[in-house]
């Protein structure tokens, strides 16, 4: 789809968003998408133009738009990818070629790590983060025997690792599930078999929300938690009642203070006349960061434009914000707890789980 | 590894088999009866599902839900039948596979369309939450049983549909040798589109049940309609009994082996490399499975023609 | 360039019937765009050529075995995977100068485009080998299936295997070399695919109309009538089938060089249905039926994913169309009937 924001003849800069928003996982993609042009509605900018088509979560179509984007549109930023393996078919090639890539959800190790770029930054997190938060979340909770699983595949393996690099206790189990999968009746029994005091899982989109619903018939009763992926807003209706008490980690909750994120939560509600995910605040967060930087520098200046976007000058819904050396954020991770709220099933921030938390990769990054 | 947990895994592999079963049943009936490859059928699987969760959210009750997800994938079965499917009897399977997924494409978009990007909710009623204690397993949940008992009742109304009734009787003679029952006065027009509406609603039948467990959301009939081709081509296309038996030995062996793969190859490499060696190897086992049986008998196990 | 079982039939000039018109037309057309782009320095759209040639060359191998040999595989996405993942694997040993295998004896990487389309096609070959040796006992549906099944088993251990990326994939950093040109330049690497997609066409028309294609014809229409003259049909469907395999390896070694990228989705049942859907929405058992195929179904995703976020319902009516209302495929609707019927 390709939609134009601004109708001026001469945009300061051009924005071309690739993210999923047909088939599987386009909520995903929808919220970034709304919550990016939230964000520039809400300023006023008419002088960002933006196109946006569906990746239709094919990494080879991906490709196909982002060469589109920059070959022939010209465009001065790429944005909006979802998912790791669509960023890694776009983002190095991307980004050596000179386009400035601000990822809004993706974030591979490698990307992080040995591979990162000056022209790459990330506004949502590393993929590691938000594990590591629960793995330290574990230790605080006293858990001394964790049943964790994740299905088998980097980003999955990947959660396995991070949260077991924070996490102090021993394992119950360890089960790497079929990506895609859909009943975990299997998995369940091994969980009730050993004498786990706690659950850590990472299983995203409708594969959480099978083994949630599933969970909650079993009978058995191990406290639940995971990364906010399973219990986002815009699945946390699908699971219903079963995710009730769940606690789960984000880098944002709606509840969070301050005015920005008051903001952008009453205008996302009031524009789209329904609740935001995280995923939404990242894409108003990728918004405000472009925007802050066109504020200081001009896109033809790469250089100055690059600096700009790395001081993260922005005012963030998730309060303090900045980048690393890896261009990755350093920020707060916090655990959030399922509860109802007038009737709908949402999230309520009940603490912090690790402050100020850099990835694990940054020290792989030769940039400073 | 106690026997207690052994014998619930198998309980498991059972049941999940049999879910897989209401979703051949109705694939193998079509393919027996016309001949046809209906790729479509994991879509009718996914409106059997969104119907019922849309009809349980507006009447609050899952069992009205339930026939609405029966009664609107039979519809749209019986609505495709009749736009699309029979002008494919007598096109070759190249053409059918074609056909059959665009319209895995207009009904994904479409569905989405209709009920939105989110997932939907559907849950379990009331009257089937919670689990039971039964001799050797501690706690197995009602609704898994409730499905395997719907799956072997679908078996059993299809035998004796199949065996026992007029329609049947007309179904078996349509399999056999068409242009002599049309010769004969039956309308086979709308024999074939009865037939299509049922295997759909059996689809419908499965989506609402398995939905209601697992997820629903567009793209959910994908990969359970490769399961149920896998099976009916493992128990031999167009038999009923071979997608019965195919069913649960593929819920055996894919329950199982991802279970013990990994158990049984810490006997031989360490700990992490036998989880994901383990976990690849599970998930190539189906299909190493059926290129086994297809060696060996390249009809699948239980030809109908023989 | 017709095949051997074609009748003459009455052409108003000798050699020059309409489907040779309108081949001539496709081939010029796909020349054209790419060279008007490269004059206007529109490296975008001699990608987008480039990609059509690609997807052309791997319909070419499935018409191969679904036109001539009648062997319907639902899994020659293996093969443009298996063809994709040489390409990604001896650039990333290439690039990270490690060795693919280091005993007993000592294989690198390698970032020479010749060595590696050898090795991807070999490759191909030989799991088509395997395949097809077993899928050949089927036939009918259960051959549709027990293909399907074996590119899901491979996907699936593309998927879970972390040495090569998983499900992230590989990335290509630097396109791989050719002798003396510059492989890097889009309008080269356009040329290179498109002399590709012409000598793949060359050979299968020339193979066709060999002896052997003729026994491949005469196994796809009656087993065992040419059972009866002596030949035994299995090696020479399973002959067919290899080399099929092989002239999509060669496709898969080529779009993961555009790309600069692999990855299991390759290897996906959908990818296996889209080499499909090029074959039959060009007309199966056409020479350049894949060409046209190619070409509308690249120009469909792109130019419908631009106006409407739900292309896919547009492109599922638009496949319907073709299959329900022009039998024989777009180049059918204009050339008319093969010459054979």
């Amino acid at each position: 789809m390709l939609s134009c924001i601004a109708v001026s003849a001469q945009a300061d800069i051009k924005i071309g968003m690739i993210t999923t928003l047909s088939g599987g996982g386009s909520t995903l993609g929808i919220d970034v998408r709304d919550g990016f042009e939230l964000a520039l509605k809400q300023a006023g900018a008419n002088d960002v133009e933006l196109l946006i088509e569906d990746d239709a979560r094919k990494p080879d179509v991906a490709k196909k738009i982002a060469d589109k984007f920059v070959q022939k549109d010209k465009v001065d930023i790429l944005t909006g990818i979802i998912w790791s393996n669509l960023a890694m078919a776009v983002v190095p090639a991307a980004t050596r070629k000179g386009t400035l890539y601000i990822s809004t959800n993706a974030g591979p190790s490698a990307l992080a790590g040995k591979a990162c770029h000056e022209n790459y930054f990330n506004v949502a997190w590393q993929n590691d983060n938000l594990h590591e938060a629960m793995g330290s979340h574990a230790n605080r909770a006293g858990y001394k025997k964790s049943f964790i699983l994740a299905p088998n595949y980097p980003a999955g393996t990947d959660a396995l690792k991070g949260y077991k690099r924070m996490y102090k206790g021993e394992l119950a189990g360890e089960l790497l599930t079929k990506l895609g999968q859909d009943d975990y009746a299997a998995e369940i029994a091994q969980i009730r078999a050993s004498d786990a005091d706690s659950i850590f899982f990472f299983l995203p989109g409708g594969m959480g929300i099978a083994f949630m619903k599933q969970y909650a018939q079993s009978g058995v009763n191990v406290p639940v938690m995971g990364p906010a992926f399973s219990f986002s807003q815009d699945i946390l209706p699908a699971i219903g009642d079963a995710a009730l008490g769940v606690v789960n980690s984000s880098q944002w909750g709606k509840d969070l203070e301050g005015d920005v994120n008051a903001k952008f939560v009453q205008g996302f509600t009031e524009t789209y006349g329904r609740l935001p995910s995280l995923y939404a605040s990242q894409g108003y967060d990728a918004a405000n960061l472009i925007l802050s930087a066109m504020a200081k520098a001009d896109v033809s200046n790469k250089d100055a434009f690059r600096a700009a976007l790395k001081e993260a000058d922005f005012a963030s819904v998730r309060g303090d914000f900045k980048f690393g050396n890896n261009n990755h954020p350093v920020q707060d991770i916090y655990v959030r707890k399922v509860v109802k709220e007038d009737g709908q099933i949402t999230n309520r921030t009940v603490g912090i789980a690790i402050k100020d938390h850099q990835d694990a990769y940054a020290s792989k990054c030769r940039m400073n | 590894m106690t026997a207690a947990l052994i014998f619930e895994q198998i309980l498991n592999g059972l049941q999940s088999g049999l879910a897989l079963f209401l979703m051949a049943a109705g694939l193998t009936l079509v393919f027996g009866v016309m001949g046809l490859i209906n790729l479509a059928h994991g879509s009718l699987y996914m409106v059997g599902a969104f119907c019922c969760a849309w009809v349980t959210q507006q009447t609050g009750s899952f069992w009205l839900g339930l026939g609405g997800g029966v009664s609107g994938a039979a519809a749209a079965g019986a609505l495709i039948e009749m736009l699309v499917i029979r002008r494919l009897y007598d096109r070759d399977h190249l053409d059918q596979v074609l056909a059959t997924f665009a319209l895995i494409l207009i009904f994904s978009e479409g569905t989405r369309m209709v009920f939105g990007s989110m997932p939907l909710y559907l849950n379990i009623p009331a009257a089937l939450s919670g689990s039971l204690t039964l001799p050797g397993v501690e706690a197995y949940p009602v609704y898994r049983l409730f499905i395997l008992g719907a799956a072997l009742a679908v078996a059993v109304l299809l035998y004796i549909l199949i065996a026992k009734t007029r329609l049947g009787m007309r179904i078996r003679a349509g399999e056999s040798d068409r242009e002599m029952i049309a010769a004969l006065g039956v309308d086979i027009k709308t024999l074939y589109t009865i037939v299509f509406a049922l295997g759909a609603a059996i689809a419908g039948l499965s989506g609402a049940l398995v939905g209601a467990l697992r997820s629903v959301q567009v793209g959910m009939g994908e990969p359970v309609l490769i399961l149920a081709f896998v099976t009916i081509v493992i128990g031999g296309i167009g038999s009923i009994k071979g997608a019965l038996i195919g069913s649960v030995l593929i819920g055996l062996v894919d329950t199982l082996g991802r279970i013990f793969l990994p158990v049984i190859l810490k006997f031989f490499m360490e700990n992490a490399s036998a989880n994901s060696v383990g976990a690849a190897l599970s998930s190539m086992l189906i299909y190493l499975l059926m290129a086994g049986i297809l060696a060996v008998k390249p009809k699948g196990l239980f030809n109908a023609a023989n | 360039m017709q095949r051997t079982d074609a009748v003459p039939q009455p052409a108003t000039l000798p050699g020059l019937n309409r489907e040779t018109i309108v081949n001539g037309m496709v081939v010029a057309a796909l020349l054209a765009l790419p060279l008007w782009a490269f004059s206007v320095g529109e490296d975008y759209y001699v990608n987008l050529a480039s990609l059509i040639t690609i997807f052309a060359i791997a319909g070419v191998g499935l018409n191969f075995a679904i036109g001539q040999g009648g062997m319907v595989s639902f899994g020659h996405a293996a093969f443009f995977g298996i063809g994709g993942y040489t390409t990604g694997v001896a650039a990333f040993h290439s690039f990270e100068e490690t060795l693919f295998i280091a005993a007993p004896l000592a294989v690198s990487g390698t970032n020479q485009m010749l060595l590696i389309w050898v090795v991807a096609m070999a490759l191909c070959g030989i799991a088509a080998l395997a395949i097809g040796a077993i899928s050949l006992r089927t036939e009918g549906v259960y051959f549709i299936m027990i293909t399907l099944a074996f590119a899901q088993m491979i996907y699936y251990f593309a998927i879970s295997w972390p040495a090569y990326g998983g499900e992230d994939g590989l990335s290509i950093y630097l396109r791989n070399q050719l002798p003396v040109m510059n492989a890097d330049h889009p309008f080269t690497f356009f040329s290179v695919c498109f002399v590709l997609l012409l000598g793949v066409i060359f050979i299968s028309a020339h193979l066709s109309g060999s002896r052997f294609g003729a026994a491949l014809g005469a196994a796809r229409m009656n087993e065992t009538r040419l059972a009866t003259s002596g030949i035994n049909p299995f090696p020479v469907k399973l002959t067919g089938f290899v080399i099929s395999a092989m002239i999509t390896g060669l496709a898969g070694a080529l779009f993961a060089e555009l790309n600069g990228f692999v990855g299991p989705s390759m290897l996906s049942w959908h990818r296996s249905g889209e080499i499909m859907v090029f074959v039959i929405l060009g007309g199966v058992g056409r020479l350049y039926g894949p060409v046209v195929g190619a070409a509308l179904f690249v120009l469909l995703e792109t130019y419908i994913g631009e106006w409407t976020e739900h292309w896919q319902l547009l492109l599922g009516f638009a496949l319907l169309g073709v299959v329900l209302f022009a039998r024989g495929g777009v180049v059918g609707l204009i050339a008319g009937k093969p010459r054979h019927d």
